[in-house]
């Protein structure tokens, strides 16, 4: 089976935080401990919605060396294909799930002399886990938090309440705005900065850190892309033999499966490269969406990105 | 001809780069004998104007033509060594967004190379160039003494005495190369010394 190693638990807590957020805890049904991780890991989480399997991956929040539960956060998402809406509807007190082992792209730096971090909404969670696991390491942090409103900020309370000096806020709606070029370049030297939100956001931090001289290296980002629907296509699987149908509202990757066929992956959100497989034959466009390929594979066609990466045209064959 | 093209070696062995202007309100540029040659080369006015310059002669002399370059500063070092206590505390003042270049003999720039990653730098952002001589700090693996600018293999450990061979391992904690007794098993047998690239 493909994916990191599987754990089953059982929902023992669920608190709705406002009116978008709400907290889910996870204990292992075999009543064991499960594993330690690193602040910035991720849970894929198996949700068996009517005869859908979806999988999508959560950051951790919880404190990385609490082995007694897990506990993440779902923003819901009403646009969005199902996976936040099953998790606020559906998933009840006491239910058995199916959670990966803890899978991390977005761990610290330890060589960093400080951790900048910079949240954006629902972003906040993979810092909540690693703010832990530096407070234990007596780490040199610092978080800049933005959000829509008061109400909507998630755990800001607490953040303010534990981290007074450590962690400031800005809500969109009284126009507080991150002063990003003159907190960037005030920085000490050897401080890595993370983020953590929307695209937008990230880009930002991105591109004003590389125009004031911040190395690559040093400059940390997440962003899990939900699959997007787009036009049905037909796909030839070489090794498998099978032509397989990919609808409008399934991944290309969730067409796999549901065929049958195992094929490799862990963050499902085109970020970790597990997936990456192999064009050997095609008549169309690509419609790549991920963060793995560089453009110039992206350009040459011969790989795709199945997890959140699309197809459109007369025929493609994937060696799988 | 201050460049030279080391012969292909085995991946220990650190591949040095080429100098280029990268930008950033601060520059702290440490050149080492013939590696003025390679802070002449990309210096513009604009970049100088940025620039703290550490210039260690070593028997050379660019002192005026790098003057001439109007750095925002410029300290001429008797040798690495005197050199250390200002590096240390520039990049202890400094902010993220400076960029470091170092050119010189391999033993400065993986000694510099250190304080740089000491406060917390990535060596993957640290821009380096050789220039002048080939010769290396070499580390011996039996006293674990540091013996400076070895030129000939095999060489004398100027600690422990050994004859030594110079091998292509490189350490980028000690920003040694390990050399290792070349007549371990046979005493007193030890081949001619010469040129490390001979």
């Amino acid at each position: 089976m493909s994916g990191a190693e599987k754990i089953q638990v059982k929902v023992t807590e669920i608190t709705p935080l406002n009116e978008l957020v709400t907290r889910f805890r996870f204990e292992r049904v075999d009543g064991r401990q499960l594993p330690t991780f690193s602040g910035g890991a991720h849970t894929v989480v198996e949700m068996q919605d009517g005869g859908i399997t979806r999988l999508n991956p959560y950051s951790l929040m919880s404190d990385p060396f609490d082995q007694s539960s897990y506990t993440i956060s779902v923003r819901r998402d009403d646009q969005g294909r199902g996976g936040s809406l099953f998790m606020h509807r559906q998933v009840k007190l006491g239910d058995e799930m199916t959670i990966s082992y803890p899978v991390n792209l977005f761990s610290l730096d330890l060589r960093a002399r400080k951790h900048l971090f910079l949240a954006g909404g629902i972003g906040i969670t993979p810092f909540l886990a690693q703010i832990k696991q530096l407070e234990l390491l007596h780490g040199h942090w610092e978080l800049h938090y933005a959000c829509r409103n008061q109400a909507l900020a998630s755990y800001a309370d607490q953040l303010t309440d534990r981290h007074p000096n450590a962690t400031h806020l800005y809500y969109d709606d009284q126009s507080q705005v991150i002063d990003l070029e003159n907190l960037l370049s005030g920085q000490p030297l050897g401080t890595h900065v993370y983020v953590c939100g929307p695209k937008g956001m990230i880009d930002w931090v991105r591109n004003t850190a590389a125009a004031e001289g911040w190395p690559e290296d040093c400059v940390h980002y997440e962003e899990f892309l939900a699959p997007q629907p787009g036009k049905p296509f037909e796909v030839r699987l070489a090794s498998s033999e099978k032509v397989i149908h990919v609808g409008e509202n399934e991944s290309l990757l969730e067409a796999i499966e549901r065929e049958g066929v195992d094929a490799p992956y862990l963050c499902r959100g085109g970020a970790c490269g597990q997936c990456e497989t192999v064009v050997l034959d095609h008549d169309g466009n690509f419609v790549h969406r991920d963060h793995w390929l560089t453009d110039e594979e992206k350009a040459a066609g011969k790989k795709i990105m199945p997890c959140v990466s699309r197809f459109e045209g007369k025929s493609l064959v994937l060696d799988r | 001809m201050s460049k030279f093209e080391f012969p292909k070696s085995i991946a220990s062995r650190p591949i040095w780069g080429t100098l280029e202007v990268r930008s950033g309100e601060h520059h702290l540029m440490i050149a080492e004998a013939e590696g003025a040659e390679a802070v002449i080369d990309i210096a513009t006015p604009d970049l100088m104007a940025k620039t703290h310059l550490i210039y260690i002669p070593k028997g050379t002399d660019f002192s005026e033509r790098l003057q001439a370059l109007n750095p925002a500063q410029f300290y001429e070092s008797p040798s690495y060594a005197a050199a250390l206590h200002r590096i240390r505390r520039v990049l202890e003042d400094a902010h993220m967004g400076l960029q470091v270049y170092l050119t010189g003999t391999e033993g400065m720039m993986g000694q510099a190379m250190n304080e740089v990653v000491a406060v917390g730098l990535p060596h993957t952002a640290i821009q380096t160039e050789h220039r002048g001589s080939v010769a290396r700090r070499m580390q011996c693996v039996h006293c674990k003494g540091v013996t400076e600018d070895v030129e000939v293999d095999p060489f004398v450990c100027s600690h422990c005495g050994l004859n030594l061979f110079v091998r292509d391992h490189y350490s980028r904690r000690l920003a040694a190369y390990q050399g290792v007794r070349v007549d371990a098993e046979d005493h007193g047998n030890v081949p001619e010394p010469k040129g490390i690239y001979e």
